[in-house]
């Protein structure tokens, strides 16, 4: 899928973690099949290989492409449904790239018992968007999380890998024209 | 001498403007030429005053806090430096009321060093254990651990001493240790706290753990939601590994251990042991059938400890001051100490470790200080998204495994969420339902569709549809599920569904024929 160009690709293996690029969309101009191999042949000596590449993959092109899923099948010797069913078990993993950020709004209890619900609806009142969604220009994609662990601090989001407690109305219009710059 | 100034890098720290505040004290140390230093701790755990900035006197450590970046220059012109006197200072930090009742040993270095650095480490007092552990025969290491009372802090309670000896006496040419840092527990951050504050307390532990039961290899599987604690155990294992604590000699003995990183992939389930391990393998976290048990066929069908971080990390503790001395805290058979976290609506959220047997109401009470929005507490769920909501009535009920099941709920990972009078329980149950709808694994049909018919009766009780009866048919899903499911997903769904039917029934009664109830 083409997508407007976003952040380079990182380098493996140093992931995307905090301090990384922040930006989720990542050109995949390139040959998928070549550079999804690469990823694959650095990683499957590890012991259950398999959540390692998956999260390198998703690393380098922002989604898990169907197209990689029959690659990792034959190089880890399993069948293609088994890897499509290891990777649509998991929230974490896409099947289509997300927007340049990704805002992710926790919905646990603690959340909710500072007002979460309220806070989303106001999210996706501002976006325009609702949860799974990306907004029109691709600026940001709305996920559901639960928990973030700053339950202390409810209610919690988080933008690509930067946290936020106490989210309020003030918060969420920072976070609003953060995402639209 | 260069001043030290701490201030955190805690998840919740930075959630709340902790890395504004560092790089306007960077500012001002700068502007004025001071000789100090900024250093990245831990959180203390009072999570309602962070920021909190501290300073190095010959007055001890002194605190400030909430700190905003508009703060800092006021503080610098207030005399912080020196501890000077300013509205946001709390005084010395030990003195804290909410840290001076604690009784701190799983947590004693956390907020108080630099995470990452092993000199720290050892000056508080660490490795002590290992050193022992590396010593003594692993049998009496077991022993050691039997002997103190450690119970699994990951919910389950299950006697830590007995789970290592099953590994210990386990042939197979490779076993492991693994770490369940998949702390989905809502109310739940200890895991979090302990790993971006502590980090080596939890490797010495995974060590001590492969020296005692032969395992030469350890994961820790840590959920994909935490970057912070993914980032700072990733480097926590390499500064480890390369000074020598673990890797192909830990501490210079003739016992190898070594230690990668694992991240999940959002998937509640996964917190469940067996289901950990299947998604370790790099398969869908579906859960097993026990047994066999993961202590004889776990990761790849060998023998394997799988522990929660605070287990683990309570086990230098044990081996340095010895058994005794931890099981001296606590009361029956729940022994040492357990980091209650304190969250939601509450004025004075954050981990509180203590000894076992406070009572549920001087920690929401006392302790929490009630609710941040000021109104009357309403219900306080323990235990996280599976454990029970207990109403004001059974406040006296103390912090116990065993008062705790016999009053139909559970301590979980001791996380606490406390709801003002605002809450609707029946939404809440209804919710309950639906997370685990959301979350199961698929296995097994209780869980798989009862959860689904669960939220449907819900809704149908919101709507006034045949009330009595449809609270009879989710009394009777629940039954089905808590004895019917394979695991604890199922299985203890029901305990908040059921505790919010039978403590707040008047919130299963709404009025009839209400169109949009919600």
């Amino acid at each position: 899928m083409k997508m407007a160009n976003g952040g380079e690709a990182p380098s493996l293996p140093e992931k995307s973690w905090p301090g990384g690029d922040s930006m989720n969309i990542r050109v995949s101009a390139g040959d998928v099949a070549e550079r999804s191999i690469g990823i694959i042949r650095s990683l499957k000596h590890l012991e259950g290989p398999m959540l390692p590449i998956l999260h390198a993959i998703q690393a380098e092109f922002g989604y898990v492409p169907e197209d990689v899923k029959p690659i990792i099948a034959s190089e880890l010797n399993l069948s293609r449904a088994e890897v499509h069913g290891v990777v649509t078990f998991y929230h974490e993993f896409r099947d289509h790239p997300a927007g340049r950020h990704v805002l992710k709004l926790c919905g646990s209890e603690a959340c909710q018992s500072m007002g979460g619900d309220r806070v989303a609806d106001r999210v996706r009142e501002i976006l325009g968007i609702d949860f799974h969604q990306t907004t029109l220009d691709g600026a940001v994609t709305l996920e559901p999380v639960y928990c973030l662990g700053l339950c202390a601090c409810a209610p919690a989001a988080m933008l690509d890998d930067e946290v936020f407690g106490r989210v309020d109305e003030l918060c969420i219009s920072e976070i609003a024209a953060e995402v639209r710059r | 001498m260069t001043i030290r100034i701490f201030v955190p890098r805690d998840a919740a720290a930075l959630a709340l403007g902790a890395e504004k505040v560092a790089q306007a004290i960077a500012r001002e140390i700068e502007t004025r030429g001071l000789d100090a230093k900024i250093i990245r701790n831990g959180s203390r755990g009072m999570v309602w005053l962070e920021p909190l900035v501290e300073v190095e006197t010959d007055r001890g450590r002194i605190a400030y806090g909430p700190v905003k970046s508009g703060d800092v220059a006021g503080l610098f012109d207030g005399g912080l430096a020196t501890g000077g006197d300013h509205p946001l200072c709390l005084g010395p930090t030990e003195e804290i009321a909410f840290l001076s009742r604690q009784t701190r040993l799983t947590f004693a270095r956390c907020g108080i060093i630099d995470p990452l650095s092993v000199e720290d480490y050892r000056a508080h007092g660490g490795l002590v254990g290992l050193e022992k552990a590396v010593a003594m025969a692993p049998a009496e290491i077991v022993a050691q651990v039997t002997e103190s009372g450690l119970r699994g802090r990951g919910g389950a309670g299950f006697p830590t001493g007995i789970k290592w000896k099953t590994v210990m006496e386990a042939a197979g040419p490779q076993k492991y240790i693994v770490c369940n840092a998949d702390e989905g527990d809502s109310a739940t951050f200890a895991d979090r706290m302990i790993m971006e504050g502590d980090p080596f307390v939890l490797i010495e532990g995974m060590a001590i753990a492969g020296v005692a039961t032969g395992a030469t290899k350890g994961y820790v599987y840590i959920r994909s939601e935490y970057p912070h604690a993914i980032a700072t155990m990733t480097e926590a294992v390499k500064i480890a590994t390369k000074t020598g604590m673990i890797g192909a000699s830990v501490m210079g003995s003739a016992y190898r251990f070594d230690m990668e990183i694992r991240s999940g992939a959002g998937a509640y389930v996964c917190g469940e042991e067996t289901s950990l391990l299947n998604s370790l393998e790099g398969k869908r976290g579906i859960v097993r059938a026990k047994p066999p048990l993961p202590a004889l066929q776990g990761f790849l069908g060998r023998p394997t400890v799988v522990n929660n971080v605070i287990s683990l990390a309570s086990v230098p503790v044990i081996m340095d001051r010895g058994a005794a001395f931890y099981k001296d805290f606590g009361m029956g058979r729940s022994r040492g100490t357990i980091p209650i976290q304190i969250a939601g609506n509450v004025k004075h959220g954050g981990l509180f470790e203590t000894a076992f047997g406070l009572t549920l109401g001087e920690i929401v009470d006392q302790i929490g200080g009630g609710t941040a929005t000021g109104r009357p507490v309403k219900a306080v769920q323990v235990g996280g998204p599976l454990g029970a909501y207990f109403p004001r009535a059974l406040f006296d009920t103390p912090f116990d495994y065993e008062a705790f099941a016999a009053k139909d709920g559970l301590i979980g990972h001791a996380g606490i969420t406390v709801f003002d009078d605002s809450a609707d329980m029946l939404k809440q149950a209804r919710f309950a339902m639906e997370f685990c709808a959301i979350e199961s694994c698929g296995k097994c049909t209780p869980c798989r569709i009862g959860s689904t018919r669960g939220v449907e009766t819900a809704d149908k009780i919101a709507r006034g549809i045949e009330p009595e009866k449809n609270r009879a048919l989710l009394a009777d899903l629940c039954n089905t599920m808590k004895f019917g499911s394979l695991c604890a997903l199922g299985g203890f769904t029901p305990y908040p569904v059921m505790s919010a039917m039978t403590h707040f029934p008047e919130d299963f009664s709404p009025a009839p024929m209400v169109e949009a109830a919600e």
